[in-house]
């Protein structure tokens, strides 16, 4: 089996299929998935702000990790949610999507810095730069899978 | 009193068609909406999620205004510059779009609510402003302001949908909300 015949196998599941067939439920699943980026927005930038030594500055970076961390899981838990059956209905089509692509290699790189490397280190002594640039690096990674993951509705 | 006329006028000045023409301005400034959206609606959702007593408990409500809402400001400028271009690409079809309407009487009523707010609600913050959970009028008007963003961003993406289009055949309520111009009238 190719990889093409299994996003076409994923395609055809009972997920995929249902959300085809109905004339509401993507836009209204698409609608969640947009709220839960602002909810995601909001708990990682709480983090990256202090990080570049703005927002809650009377906060500690492990305190604003700590204040923002159950938003964090719970925004991630409404993406994955609402991402997977999104992606079910129109597997193939994403197959052939470079945005598609761009955002599966991002998400990964993003989720395992912010939990392997942004957290942990934010929970040490950092120098100010050093703070700022774990900051800095968290939008462009997050910010960048925000935006294929938009264009994935623009391109193909 | 219609302001189809003008949207009608803005449609065929130049940059409008531009715009709308655009192979690659409208989906990047269409991006730049939904990047906004982090910026903003995640700011707004934080202060609200503290004004409720759920997130940030040890920050004092001051705090978190005076830290994080010029970040929501910020946001604002960029959803605002960003949205009036969005319809300005598209000022006819826009205008005449339920959605639209109703994200622009929600975007009203958050107004409202935020001046509620700082009229009413905030004005003896002092007494309130260290502890976990603020008084029922400030959590009141920080769930408003959840529902109403939450709406304002489900109507705003929906506004991408033709279903009451007024090209389509719609039923006469439908036609009245989204004010098409039919051809008996």
């Amino acid at each position: 089996m190719t990889w093409v015949e299994r996003f076409d196998a994923l395609e055809r599941g009972p997920v995929g299929a249902a959300i085809r067939e109905s004339l509401w439920l993507f836009p209204a699943i698409e609608a969640v998935h947009l709220l839960g980026l602002a909810l995601l927005g909001g708990a990682v930038l709480m983090v990256d702000l202090r990080l570049v030594g703005a927002g809650l500055t009377e906060r500690t970076p492990a305190q604003a990790v700590a204040d923002a961390r159950p938003w964090l899981l719970c925004a991630i838990a409404v993406m994955f949610a609402t991402g997977v059956p999104l992606f079910l209905s129109e597997a193939v089509k994403c197959f052939y999507n470079f945005s598609f692509w761009v955002k599966m290699t991002t998400l990964p790189v993003a989720l395992a810095f912010t939990f392997l490397v942004k957290h942990p280190l934010a929970r040490r002594d950092l120098s100010r730069p050093a703070a700022a640039l774990l900051g800095l690096a968290s939008i462009a990674l997050w910010f960048t899978v925000a935006a294929a993951g938009r264009w994935i509705g623009f391109s193909g | 009193m219609s302001l189809l006329p003008f949207c009608e006028w803005l449609a065929a000045t130049a940059g409008s068609i531009a715009l709308h023409e655009s192979l690659y301005a409208y989906p990047l400034i269409e991006s730049t909406h939904v990047l906004g959206l982090l910026l903003f609606g995640g700011t707004v959702a934080m202060v609200d999620l503290r004004l409720l007593g759920v997130a940030f408990k040890e920050v004092p409500v001051s705090r978190m205004n005076a830290r994080i809402l010029p970040w929501t400001v910020a946001g604002a400028v960029v959803m605002m510059v960003t949205g009036f271009l969005l319809f300005y690409a598209i000022p006819v079809r826009t205008y005449q779009s339920v959605w639209f309407r109703a994200k622009v009487i929600f975007l009203v009523a958050a107004a409202v609510n935020v001046w509620i707010f700082h009229r009413r609600v905030s004005r003896n913050r002092r007494q309130w402003d260290e502890a976990p959970r603020p008084p029922l009028g400030a959590r009141i008007t920080a769930g408003t302001s959840l529902a109403l963003w939450s709406g304002i961003i489900v109507f705003g993406r929906m506004i991408a949908y033709n279903w009451f289009d007024c090209y389509r055949p719609q039923s006469p309520f439908v036609q009245w909300l989204a004010g098409c111009v039919t051809e008996a009238a």
